[in-house]
């Protein structure tokens, strides 16, 4: 409304920040919280064993310093840059809401950065020390006891962001505490602390399973023991990770749905929360069937399909930070900013006066015969545009397709009639923002976009209109 | 008509909430934090493009390979760095200038993501660079090559975020722009970019001849022709070079600024800059002619003569952005502020006459127009079926009615299955079959 509105009619602006989001999420957590304390177990392992054979302790300093290496070179390339990008994609895609949530939880995000910082110098110094740490048994116990002291800090930085999460998910307490604490009391605190962290040791060790068959030689000696250890970290962290997905899955429902329209809410709930229980018990069971195997027989760990246990437990991570997303729906900021990026309490304004009449971006101030496909298009932008497409993923003509029969023409009163409602039954729909003729003209360019499928491009390629307003 | 509207400049309305902290402070945190973060910039670039001179250069004698090897070994540290110091000063000023900083990113909205996979490829780039050095020892053009393409990453990024900062205090280019291309070819986009990549290579050399000229830094053996305090001449030469062509491209980076923004005291300010720059550039020249192998105490009056130098142009910087919007910002607040006067008057229904008609309506057929009506239509198919088809199968048998609003199966497999109703209440569920089955729809 008051930004110029980037859009992309593919892949839609929400997928582009899931992406970006995701990717950091997971290397966040299989390649630094859980990576982190992996290694310098490791680590602590090969100098235990390099006092009693000291080729055999070599080969696993060296393996473990390739762990590193790798988590290293990945953590600060795309992990970092996903972390900033994450910045860089939601204002793109809603930049009415992060531009809101900026201003309350600037503080809370600073903090966080300046953990971030230390993170990341710390992770830094422990690989770059690595090899002259093995220059003195002395150098090395202070190497293995950094490795511990940033284990603890990667888990805190976890712990800290864990409650700005729950601080800005709460949607009760946006209005009334604004104190970062309620963030840290927030009933899902716990429940989700308790459930990222044994996923995180979890997930690294499925990756430093995958790395280290491809690390060392199939015919090293000393590979089956690397592999069973990481597997028994595995199995170790195993049954944790399972209670705290439990718990977590207990909470959900009982505390954050307590806010939303709850009824409603619960039919379109339920079908997401029961596949959360099969992902549990998939995922658990690919876990311990690794974790098993690698323990009992690390050598008949199969080389490439130990993708498999990855790309599970990234699932499992995936699965549940959706909720975090379908949680807030219909709004992006909990009963203040709908996910269309306006403000409830704006909604009688624009819905008497519309929307055209108010937004600096757009040159039509009446809608007429003439102007209507147009009007719509700018309606269109303007209102469904954060979450939906034309053609692409979440497209709306698909899904008025969907409710009204596949490859028949839509009728415009049946989708006006369905639009002005649509919140009462579907609730995780925001109102129609706008006025009667701009829910006219918006039908209208959906039908036409039925029968005349064109792209409709964001303000990064084809710029914006401007008209002057009264004020 | 076509004219007036490109002239026009759009007056979006700002983000009703107030700022976290005393404006001062984030103004503070904003200038400190960017200047750290531009440091390491200057010093990723900077080092990035001496490596690929060097190593090019050791082509003809091994000991500049060696250099460049050593050079390229600064650059991961402190490209991490750059990265995660640049956070605080982009959260500085997303909030400071939300309104600016958004606008300008959704206008070049494809380059500005593209930073995201186009820096994590030119720092991969980087580390296989770093870590195929002896690798590749017998393919140079493969090694300088995958240098060059990080070289030239870093580059061309600077672009997307010189464009950005530069149309983000132009609201009247706004509606002109199509795309980053257009946005890149503002006039003050360039000087810009030659002013920062300028420093980078001072800053780098002024770096680099502190880091090859501190005592703990010991010549390896591989050395053969060139000595410590070669080293550290070439860097500091580096330094004053880059330092005296500031003096071309910094006034030309004043003479294209649009006017709108300069002042007596952005002036007063750059030219106490001006001065500051001329005293290091003199400094510099005498420590290039100390003939010690060490550097000197001299090297750190340097340093602080450039934080000052620095801290001068932060501030200008500054002061034109803020003397660039001054009026728009104006225009947006007032703007603001008519727009929730004008929300408050909605919400009082004082913009339009009351609407007395949702009053007549019986609370069933009201409740109907507003839940089902979404979906069923008296004799048409919408989303689901038709009154007509569905109120004859509950003839005087209001119950059922009443339970299948309330928690539906589904019996049809051509439609998609209704959404229920468990919010309404059993008086609410008794008005909606009520009003169905007495009829009155039809």
């Amino acid at each position: 409304m008051d930004f110029p509105l980037f859009h992309l009619d593919f892949m839609g602006n929400r997928m582009l920040v899931a992406i970006i989001a995701i990717i950091h999420v997971i290397i966040n957590h299989a390649l630094a919280v859980g990576f982190i304390p992996l290694v310098t177990f490791l680590e602590f392992r090969g100098y235990q064993i390099k006092k009693y054979n000291p080729e055999k302790g070599k080969v696993w300093d060296e393996n473990t310093r390739k762990l590193l290496f790798f988590a290293f070179i990945i953590t600060t390339s795309l992990g970092a840059l996903t972390g900033v990008g994450i910045w860089f994609a939601t204002s793109l895609a809603n930049p009415a809401s992060i531009g809101s949530l900026i201003r309350v939880f600037y503080f809370a995000w600073l903090s966080e950065w300046v953990v971030f910082v230390l993170e990341v110098i710390f992770i830094m110094i422990y690989y770059l020390t690595w090899k002259s740490s093995n220059k003195s048994v002395r150098n090395k116990k202070r190497h293995i006891i950094f490795g511990a002291w940033l284990s603890f800090f990667s888990f805190l930085t976890m712990a800290i962001i864990v409650g700005i999460l729950g601080f800005m998910m709460d949607p009760g307490s946006w209005e009334e505490r604004k104190t970062l604490l309620s963030g840290f009391v927030n009933p899902l605190y716990f429940p989700q602390l308790i459930f990222r962290a044994p996923v995180a040791m979890m997930m690294a060790g499925c990756v430093a399973l995958l790395a280290t068959m491809f690390f060392l030689q199939k015919e090293n000696q000393w590979r089956p023991g690397i592999l069973r250890h990481i597997s028994f970290w595995i199995l170790l962290w195993m049954p944790l990770a399972v209670v705290g997905a439990f718990t977590y899955y207990w909470y959900i429902p009982r505390s954050m749905i307590g806010n939303l329209p709850v009824a409603i809410a619960t039919q379109q709930f339920q079908e997401w929360y029961d596949s959360l229980i099969t992902v549990i018990i998939a995922v658990s069971a690919i876990g311990f069937a690794i974790g098993t195997l690698g323990v009992f027989a690390p050598r008949r760990l199969p080389k490439y399909l130990l993708i498999i246990p990855v790309l599970a437990s990234f699932l499992f991570l995936g699965t549940f930070e959706r909720v975090r997303e379908f949680i807030r729906k219909p709004y992006v900021i909990g009963d203040y900013m709908y996910a269309n990026g306006f403000l409830k309490e704006e909604y009688p304004l624009y819905q008497q006066t519309g929307l055209l009449k108010n937004t600096p971006y757009s040159s039509i101030k009446e809608i007429t015969e003439e102007n209507k496909t147009e009007a719509g298009e700018v309606i269109f932008n303007l209102t469904c545009t954060r979450c939906h497409t034309t053609h692409g993923i979440n497209s709306v003509v698909r899904n008025f397709e969907l409710m009204y029969g596949e490859e028949k023409p839509l009728v415009a009163d049946a989708m006006k009639a369905y639009m002005k409602n649509m919140h009462n039954i579907r609730y995780y729909m925001p109102p129609f923002p706008g006025n009667d003729e701009e829910l006219e003209a918006l039908a209208f360019y959906i039908i036409q976009q039925q029968s005349r499928p064109k792209r409709m491009e964001g303000a990064q390629l084809k710029g914006v209109e401007v008209k002057e307003l009264d004020y | 008509m076509i004219a007036s509207l490109l002239t026009q400049i759009p007056v979006p309305k700002d983000i009703p909430l107030p700022l976290p902290m005393a404006e001062w402070i984030l103004v503070v945190v904003l200038i400190l934090s960017f200047l750290l973060h531009i440091l390491f910039i200057n010093l990723m670039v900077g080092g990035s493009i001496l490596t690929f001179w060097y190593e090019v250069r050791g082509l003809k004698n091994k000991d500049y390979d060696t250099l460049a090897r050593e050079i390229a070994g600064t650059i991961t540290v402190n490209k991490s760095l750059a990265v995660v110091l640049g956070v605080a000063p982009l959260l500085s000023i997303n909030v400071l200038y939300t309104v600016y900083f958004y606008s300008a990113n959704a206008l070049t909205g494809n380059m500005w993501i593209s930073i995201v996979p186009w820096v994590t490829v030119a720092f991969l780039v980087l580390y296989l660079h770093k870590y195929s050095w002896d690798r590749l020892k017998d393919n140079k053009t493969l090694h300088i090559g995958i240098l060059g393409i990080g070289v030239v990453s870093f580059l061309m990024i600077p672009f997307i975020f010189l464009t950005n900062i530069n149309l983000m205090l132009f609201p009247e280019k706004w509606g002109v722009v199509k795309g980053f291309t257009d946005a890149l070819t503002l006039p003050n986009v360039f000087p810009r970019y030659l002013h920062f990549l300028t420093a980078s290579m001072a800053i780098s050399g002024f770096f680099l001849a502190w880091w090859f000229g501190r005592k703990s830094f010991k010549l390896v053996d591989n050395y053969e022709s060139i000595t410590k305090t070669d080293i550290k001449k070439q860097m500091l030469n580096l330094a004053l070079i880059a330092t005296g062509m500031q003096f071309i491209f910094g006034p030309l980076l004043l003479i294209t600024l649009p006017s709108q923004g300069v002042t007596w005291g952005l002036l007063g300010v750059i030219s106490g800059g001006v001065t500051v720059a001329t005293i290091v550039i003199y400094q510099l020249w005498k420590l290039i002619n100390e003939k010690n192998e060490i550097i000197s105490r001299r090297f750190y009056v340097v340093v602080v003569l450039f934080f000052i130098l620095v801290s001068f142009m932060g501030t200008g910087r500054h002061l034109y952005r803020e003397n660039a919007l001054k009026t728009h910002r104006q225009m947006m607040a007032e703007r603001t502020a008519a727009h929730w006067e004008a929300v408050e008057k909605a919400r009082n229904n004082e913009l339009t006459p009351a609407d007395e008609t949702q009053t007549l309506l019986s609370p069933g057929e009201q409740l109907y127009e507003t839940n089902c009506s979404v979906c069923h239509a008296a004799a048409q198919r919408l989303v689901g079926p038709p009154l007509t088809e569905i109120v004859p199968i509950y003839e005087n048998n209001l119950e059922a009615l009443k339970q299948w609003i309330k928690e539906p199966g589904r019996k049809r497999m051509d439609y998609p299955p209704m959404a229920g109703f468990p919010n309404l209440n059993d008086q609410q569920l008794t008005n909606i079959s009520n009003y169905l089955l007495q009829g009155k729809w039809k």
